[in-house]
Formats: structure tokens, C-alpha cells, sequence
């Protein structure tokens, strides 16, 4: 929204209202369960947005720490009988944290004008950086300068910001899938696939499964090359205008009206799209097109439930227990639990074993785990906590988020687990499908596109 | 902010500053608890770990003659636990520990700030059941449960938080401590003092430490909902069930607004199209469960419900029972502002209450659901308004004093479960009578002489 003034002040009051702070939040939410104090809990921080509201408080540096102390996991909006809208709070909140510049440095400038305003404006840059990081990585620069010691020179935060570097993939989505992908058999659908930022650089071969998956449910999948970033980031991070440039980009790229569905395989990225009506509610262009974006927009499990999912014949392996791990913005941001468990369900060969708290956030929650690692390495350790108990072997979750902080656990703690994402679990079992097969087999285990 | 500034440090002394909060980021949170419309901002809010520093917090209190205000979870609904101007919040938060699980004599021993929850789950752990369950249950703690004598949804046949305190850690304002019960199940040795502080909402003392009793759980249960086109027949059922000598665990009543605002939230496919609904469960031996629960449904076919529908599985019956607990928040998805009371009354004047309720909204021109434990005569008729409309709000109040005044007449109560509070401060002294009232003052005069403990609530 690009009216002037306070966020908080211009908010609709009633969505503050809503809030009656029964405190049944409390429970499940992951920093007071941490703290045990309020003001770390939903209903305080809306206590804090609705002061401000009020004017009875400033947006000052402690209230814009608090809403950055928030992981955003939206745990809350599932425990909530009285449905505030968390997330819009949220969002706002820290919009209001950023208007007001209470956190403001030289330092923090550059980073967010770096990250937030250019790199992640467009995709392209950003697999630039991603090229970079390849070749630090294949060269074998990166292997030199871990066993050289020469980062043992760098402050302890530098080095586990270092240590955290995920893998870059060999190749970008755009190398691993064309921009229309037949579908197998009859067409029943033709869906958007979109192939998100972190997904494409860490994780593109996530994307081929899912393109490969929807193929063999019959779907004609679009996956134009060049993307761009759905802006979750940009709204979690207080950036309203960018994230609504970002939304717009989108709804063009992809006009509603010519799909069955547009695919989503990332929870985090997911659990925004589904929103833009609410971020263009403004816009007299987009707000008709962004309503029925929202409509069509679909998490790929969602998408496969709704469509009937082509049981597999068989899978490769020895009947391992696979444990799943619900991304926050799929199971509390989406409300879709079922659906993933269904795809696990339908994989021969594997069983799903339930973990505790299942959908506790693991403390990735976007880049939390870059601002706040003290809280993250908690959350992360309970995680792997429950993740041991259940004796599983793979570990599925289907946000990279999640993915990359779990990988990072448990190779820090030599725990040997495979993490995936479920449809990687399932392409692998079409694949094993010999009468089946999805195009050439040598193709797909090099890589190249389906 | 006017507080004063010389009783931090000492107060920092005796906990830590870190556990001594001031700033307003970190004290707004603990301006409200779970009742609507009300707020007041604290001094400050401090967190002890034990009953030493109990006594140490109050003794700096009791010499200076600061207001102390106890809270649990902030989750009361009468305004028990919120501040007092310039007030220090004495937080139990951070007391959680169960300290001892008793299986020879069926007790748990545990520190004040324990969540129902945990110690519900614990009891479970144990093979043992705890049945007091306020609808805060998950986050609700065990000393604010004592504080405001808690009920629940299994009242009816288990009783209320009362009947499972078998002893209590008490501080008082000068800071001195007292044990209050002990593990044995009779006892009668001098004035049962532990009575006198449960349900005395923080203006005697602060419970540090609860000790309960547990009791075997109960072999099997049936769960069941029957839909109603009318609420009295809802009502005339529960009172024909009580007539009837039947005493199942749970008789629980929602109303139309109640039932679609609770499936919304919870989905788990309530009946829309009625009414009324009555929540019902029975539990024990199973021929019993078995027997009661067919007899249950005879007389609500008699009174002519829509359907009676049997709860599969346990699954099916815990959600039943937890969409239940949301009734009250969940109300909230269709107003600003949730005002609910809790006037009881004998059940066999459930019928003619409910009938009150629904005139005295019709005539004050407002919009109510109406929930509760029915098979306790105790309702939670609920109006939704907007707190920043004060014509409307003045109409609530004009109308909840003329259901209090029903519900004394038909000789009920003014509060069943939530307690006086600020809420209901001012329908006390009709309530109670002159003696009564004299005799709470002095009892609290004696306890508290500075009157530093809870200043303003229950009554002046």
C-alpha cells in the first residue's frame, strides 16, 4: 500500500480488534514457549502494533526487534479460534518497522539494498551470484579455503555464515526443463510452473521433479526460463511497494485466465502468491486478475491431491521410513497437511513414520536463520531432536528453506539422513516405472531437460 | 512512566534484571488477560523462580505499599489478573516444574506456574486422570486455576478445580510462607485455611506451590451431539437427564452463532442446520457408559431433537470436546468485541434462563451466542459488539445486570466459574449480602493489612 503515513495507523482497526487475547496462541508459539514472555508472544506483539495504532507507543527499536524476532512461522493463525489474520499483522508490523528507520545503519542499508532491491528484483542477478558460488564451489576454491584454516581468521559468525553456503547446483531449472513440457498421455490440464529463486539455485532439480511429475499426471507444464521472484521476501521483510511490483510481474508473466493452475512447490513462496488480491486490493488494474491468481494458484501437493494422484508401481530401494517435517508456511500458512502425506502415502516401498511436532518450525523460517541464530540453532536442534526419534531414514519437506536448514543440522552433527522434497520421492518412483519411462533415462539421470 | 524508580533495584536483587521488565515494549503485553475491554498498564512485571523470592518481591512490596498484581498465563476472564495502576505483575511463568508424581498415593506435587495441559498430560503419563478443564486448558496455569477455583466440562460429574487441591504453598504479603493440606484424604485439624484461598483471586496470598489428587481414568467413554430446533428443548433435555439421576461428565450446550463460528474455525463438520446442540459424554465401566449414554438419547428423542449422533472414535470425541473449548474466542469471528458472562443457575430453571437470555437480547437490540455447561446450570450467553461503540456498549452492561438480577432471583449465581474480578465487582455486594461482605473484609484485612494484594478486585 503506498499511502502515506503509518502502516499500522492506515491498517483496517478491526483486523487489530480481531485479536480478543484469549492467549491460546501461547502455546505454539516458539519464541514464548523459548522465553516465556509476552511481548515474544502473537498476542503481545499485536498488543505492541495495536499501541502503535493507538499512538500510545513509537515504532521504536525494541518494537522493530520484536517483529523481527517473530519467525513468521504463522503456528498462531492455526491456533487461533477467532482467525486474526497474523500474517497481514505481521507484514505490516514490519513494514511500520521499516518506514520508521528505527533499525537503520550504513551496514543494513547496503545488505537490504543489495538483497532486497536488487538482486532479488530480478532473477537474473541473482544466478549470476549463484554462477559465482558454482565456480568457488567447483573449482575447489571452497574446499581450499575450509582446509587451508585461513577462514579460522574470520570472526566464528563469518565462519558459520560460511559453513552454511548451500551447494549451487550443477544446473538452473532453465537447463533442466523446457519452456513447455508435454504431458504424458492424454492432456488433462496445462498448468504455470513456477520455479521460485533459493528452489532454482539450490534445489532445480526439485523443479524437474515436479515438471516430470506433473507431466506424468497428465499436464502440460509452461516453465518460461527467465522468472521472477514471487516477493515474499520483499513483504516479510517490509518491503509492501517491491513485493506489489514483484506481484504485478507476475500476474503478467503468467496470466490467470490461461491456466488450470499455477504450480508452487516452494511452501514459502506458496503461502504469499495465494495472497496477491490482498497486496494489489488497491490496484484497480490488477485487483480483478489478482483475485483469480489467487484462485489458481496451487501447492504442488494441493494440486496432485486435487487432481488424483497416478499411483507409481514401484519405487527403487529397501522399504525405508521416510519422516515428514511440515514447512509452517505450508501446514499453517496453507492449511495443507494432508495432501503431502497422501503423496508419501502413494510411493510403494516407503513408510511414512510420523515425527512429534511435526509442524514446529525447524528455525529457517526464510532468512531468520541468518538474523537470529541463536534462536534458529534451538529450533533447529529440537527438529533433529524429533527427527532422530522417529528412525527415519529421509527426511521429506517440501519448502528449500527447511530442506537446506536440516541438510546443515544434520551434517553438522554427522547424522547420515536424506532430505528431500516428497515429489522427488515420487518422480524417483515413475522413473523406476520401466513401462513408464519418462523420456530418455541417460537424459534424465545427467540432468538434461525432460 | 510514574513508578516508582527505588523498588527496582531491590526487586532486580532478588530475581535478576533480567527477569525485572519496565519498558513499555515489554509491559504492554501484560497490560490486559483474557477478559474484553479492559486494560491498564503496570509498574513493571517480575518473574520469580521460587517462593523465596516470592517473599522477597513481597516483602519489598508490603513495606512500601506497592499493589501486587499475581498472574498466571493472563488468561482469566473477570479481569483477576489484570494490573492496577502503577502495580508490580508478579509473573508464575517461569515456575513450570512438576516436581513429584506420587503413584502410592495418587498426588502431584507441582510448582505454581504448571499448565493445566502439562499436568493433565502428565497424570495421562501416569495412567491417571486430572479432571479439571478449563477452556484455556493448554496454556492456562494450575495456580491461576486455584486462584479463580476453575471449572470446566466434566463439572457435572467431577467437580471443579476445588475438589482436586489437596494442599497448597502459600506466601503471604509480609512474606511469610505457609503449607496449607497435605497428602492424607482426611483432615481435619484446625480452620481449613486451603479452602479459604482457592478461588480467593490473588487477594489473600501467592500460591507457589499446588499439591493435587489424581484419580484412576475412567475405563471407557461415549461422546455424543444431539441437534435441537429450539434451545429450550436442548435445556428441558439436560434437565430431564439431571431428573432422571443421570450424572454423565459432560453436558454441553451451543447455539446456533456458537456452533457456526466454532465449525468455521474447527472443521470438523458440525450439524448447521439447528438450533441447539448438546455435547454430551458419559464415561466409566462400560456397561454403564453403554446403558446411560442409550438412556440419554431417549430422553433428548423425547423431547424432540433433530438427531443424535455417536462419536466414532476417540479422535472424533477429543476434537469434539477441544472445538468446544474454542467456543468463546472462536465467537469472535464475527465481532470485535466478545462480552461473556457466567450466571448460573439450578438446572431445573435452565429452560426459563435460557428463555431470559434470549428475550433480554431482543430487547436491548443486541446480538448474542450463547454457550455452556448446561449440565452445570452455567452459561456463557456471550454479546458481540464493538467496544469503540459506547451506546452499544452501555446497552450490554444494562442488559447483563438484568440477567444477573434473573439469575439471583431464580437463586443462582452471579459466577459459576470465571470469578469476581473487575467484571463483576459490582454485582457482588447484592449478591453476597451485608454479612457475607463484612465478613470477606475482614477475613482479607487480616491476611493482607496493607491491602497490597490485588487492591480493587473482588471488591473495595
Amino acid at each position: 500500500m503506498s499511502l502515506p503515513g503509518s502502516h499500522l495507523k492506515n491498517l483496517d482497526y478491526s483486523v487489530l480488534q480481531q485479536c480478543m487475547h484469549c492467549g491460546l496462541c501461547l502455546p505454539t508459539c516458539p519464541t514464548y514457549d523459548a522465553t516465556k514472555l509476552e511481548r515474544n508472544s502473537p498476542r503481545g506483539r499485536i498488543s505492541l502494533m495495536r499501541a502503535i495504532a493507538d499512538g500510545k507507543l513509537e515504532a521504536s527499536k525494541a518494537f522493530a526487534e520484536e517483529m523481527y524476532y517473530c519467525l513468521g512461522c504463522l503456528a498462531c493463525m492455526t491456533a487461533c479460534p477467532a482467525g486474526v489474520n497474523y500474517a497481514e499483522l505481521f507484514e505490516h508490523a514490519r513494514a511500520e518497522a521499516e518506514q520508521s528507520r528505527v533499525m537503520d545503519s550504513p551496514f543494513r542499508r547496503l545488505i537490504r539494498g543489495f538483497t532486497l532491491h536488487w538482486l532479488f528484483m530480478d532473477l537474473r542477478r541473482l544466478q549470476w551470484v549463484g554462477l559465482a558460488i558454482r565456480l568457488y564451489q567447483t573449482l575447489g576454491l571452497q574446499a581450499l579455503l575450509r582446509n587451508s584454516g585461513v577462514l579460522n581468521l574470520f570472526p566464528k559468525r563469518l565462519r558459520e555464515l560460511e559453513a552454511m553456503t548451500p551447494a549451487i547446483q550443477p544446473e538452473f531449472s532453465s537447463e533442466l526443463i523446457r519452456p513447455v513440457t508435454p504431458p504424458q498421455g492424454q492432456r488433462r490440464y496445462r498448468v504455470a510452473m513456477l520455479i521460485g529463486c533459493a528452489q532454482d539455485l539450490i534445489f532445480s532439480d526439485v523443479n524437474r521433479d515436479t515438471v516430470e511429475v506433473l507431466s506424468r499426471n497428465g499436464c502440460e507444464v509452461v516453465t518460461p526460463p527467465e522468472q521472477f521472484c514471487c516477493g515474499s521476501l520483499h513483504a516479510h521483510n517490509g518491503e509492501w511497494e517491491l513485493a506489489q511490483v514483484l506481484a504485478r510481474k507476475q500476474i503478467d508473466q503468467f496470466p490467470p485466465d490461461e491456466f488450470d493452475a499455477i504450480i508452487s512447490n516452494a511452501a514459502g513462496c506458496g503461502s504469499h502468491l495465494k495472497h496477491y488480491s490482498k497486496l494489489l486490493e488497491h490496484d484497480p488494474v490488477y485487483r480483478k486478475s489478482a483475485e483469480q491468481w489467487d484462485r489458481k494458484l496451487k501447492d504442488i501437493h494441493e494440486w496432485l491431491a486435487e487432481i488424483g494422484i497416478a499411483a507409481p508401481a514401484n519405487r527403487p530401494g529397501r522399504g525405508e521410513a521416510v519422516a515428514y517435517h511440515e514447512a509452517c508456511h505450508l501446514c499453517h500458512g496453507q492449511q495443507i497437511t494432508v495432501q503431502p502425506r497422501q503423496v508419501l502415502r502413494s510411493i510403494p516401498n516407503l513408510k511414512l513414520r510420523e515425527i512429534s511436532e511435526s509442524t514446529w518450525c525447524c528455525g529457517s523460517a526464510g532468512i531468520y536463520n541468518l538474523i537470529q541464530p541463536e534462536m534458529a540453532g534451538e529450533l533447529l536442534e529440537r527438529k533433529l531432536k524429533n527427527i532422530l526419534a522417529s528412525d527415519a531414514q529421509i527426511l521429506a519437506t517440501a519448502n528449500p528453506g527447511c530442506m537446506l536448514q536440516i541438510i546443515n543440522g544434520a551434517k553438522r552433527q554427522n547424522i547420515e539422513l536424506r532430505v528431500v522434497h516428497p515429489v522427488t520421492l515420487l518422480a524417483e518412483a515413475y522413473r523406476s516405472e520401466s513401462s513408464t519411462r519418462i523420456g530418455d533415462p541417460e537424459t534424465v539421470r545427467k540432468g538434461r531437460a525432460v | 512512566m510514574p513508578f516508582d524508580i527505588p523498588i527496582l533495584n531491590p526487586l532486580r536483587a532478588i530475581v535478576g534484571p533480567n527477569n525485572v521488565l519496565t519498558s513499555a515494549e515489554d509491559t504492554i503485553p501484560y497490560s490486559f488477560d483474557g477478559t474484553a475491554a479492559l486494560t491498564q498498564m503496570p509498574g513493571c512485571v517480575v518473574f520469580p523462580k521460587d517462593a523465596g523470592q516470592i517473599a522477597g518481591i513481597l516483602q519489598i512490596a508490603n513495606e512500601k505499599r506497592v499493589p501486587v498484581v499475581t498472574r498466571g498465563s493472563g488468561t482469566g476472564l473477570s479481569g483477576g489478573s489484570l494490573p492496577c495502576p502503577d502495580c508490580i505483575v508478579l509473573c508464575t511463568a517461569k515456575m513450570d516444574k512438576i516436581l513429584e508424581l506420587d503413584r502410592a498415593n495418587l498426588t502431584l506435587l507441582c510448582e505454581t506456574g504448571v499448565t493445566t495441559l502439562a499436568i493433565a498430560d502428565a497424570a495421562v503419563g501416569a495412567g491417571l486422570f486430572y479432571p479439571p478443564d478449563p477452556g484455556s486448558m493448554k496454556i492456562s496455569t494450575i495456580g491461576g486455576n486455584v486462584a479463580e477455583n476453575s471449572g470446566g466440562l466434566r463439572g457435572l460429574k467431577y467437580g471443579v478445580t476445588r475438589n482436586y487441591v489437596m494442599g497448597l504453598e502459600v506466601v503471604l504479603p509480609d512474606g511469610e510462607l505457609m503449607w496449607l493440606g497435605n497428602k492424607c484424604v482426611k483432615d481435619v485439624a484446625g480452620y481449613s485455611l486451603k479452602d479459604l484461598f482457592i478461588g480467593s483471586e490473588g487477594t489473600l496470598g501467592v500460591i507457589s506451590k499446588v499439591l493435587l489428587r489424581l484419580i484412576p481414568k475412567p475405563a471407557s467413554k461415549k461422546t455424543m451431539v444431539a441437534t435441537f430446533n429450539q434451545m429450550d428443548q436442548a435445556a428441558d433435555s439436560v434437565s430431564a437427564i439431571i431428573a432422571a439421576q443421570i450424572i454423565p461428565c459432560t453436558l454441553e450446550f451451543l447455539d446456533r452463532t456458537t456452533i457456526h463460528c466454532v465449525e468455521d474455525f474447527a472443521k470438523i463438520g458440525l450439524p448447521l442446520d439447528c438450533e441447539a446442540l448438546l455435547l454430551m459424554e458419559t464415561d466409566g465401566h462400560p456397561a454403564v457408559v453403554a446403558e446411560e449414554a442409550a438412556h440419554m438419547e431417549r430422553i433428548c428423542r423425547e423431547q424432540g431433537c433433530l438427531e443424535v449422533r455417536v462419536a466414532k472414535t476417540d479422535e472424533e470425541a477429543v476434537k469434539l470436546a477441544s472445538a468446544r473449548r474454542s467456543a468463546f474466542s472462536a465467537l469472535a469471528r464475527v465481532a470485535p468485541t466478545t462480552i461473556l458472562e457466567d450466571a448460573t443457575v439450578p438446572r431445573s430453571e435452565l429452560a426459563r434462563m435460557i428463555r431470559f437470555v434470549e428475550a433480554i437480547a431482543k430487547k436491548y437490540r443486541l446480538r448474542i451466542g450463547t454457550f455452556g455447561h448446561m449440565g452445570d446450570g452455567n452459561l456463557h450467553p456471550t454479546f458481540l459488539t464493538d467496544e469503540r461503540n459506547t451506546e452499544e456498549m452501555h446497552r450490554v452492561e444494562e442488559a447483563f445486570k438484568e440477567i444477573f438480577d434473573e439469575a439471583i432471583r431464580l437463586g443462582g449465581t452471579i459466577t459459576g466459574e470465571h470469578g469476581i474480578g473487575l467484571a463483576k465487582k459490582a454485582f457482588l455486594p447484592k449478591f453476597a449480602g451485608g454479612a457475607q461482605m463484612r465478613v470477606m473484609r475482614e477475613l482479607r484485612r487480616v491476611l493482607d493489612p496493607k491491602g497490597i494484594l490485588n487492591p480493587g478486585k473482588m471488591f473495595d
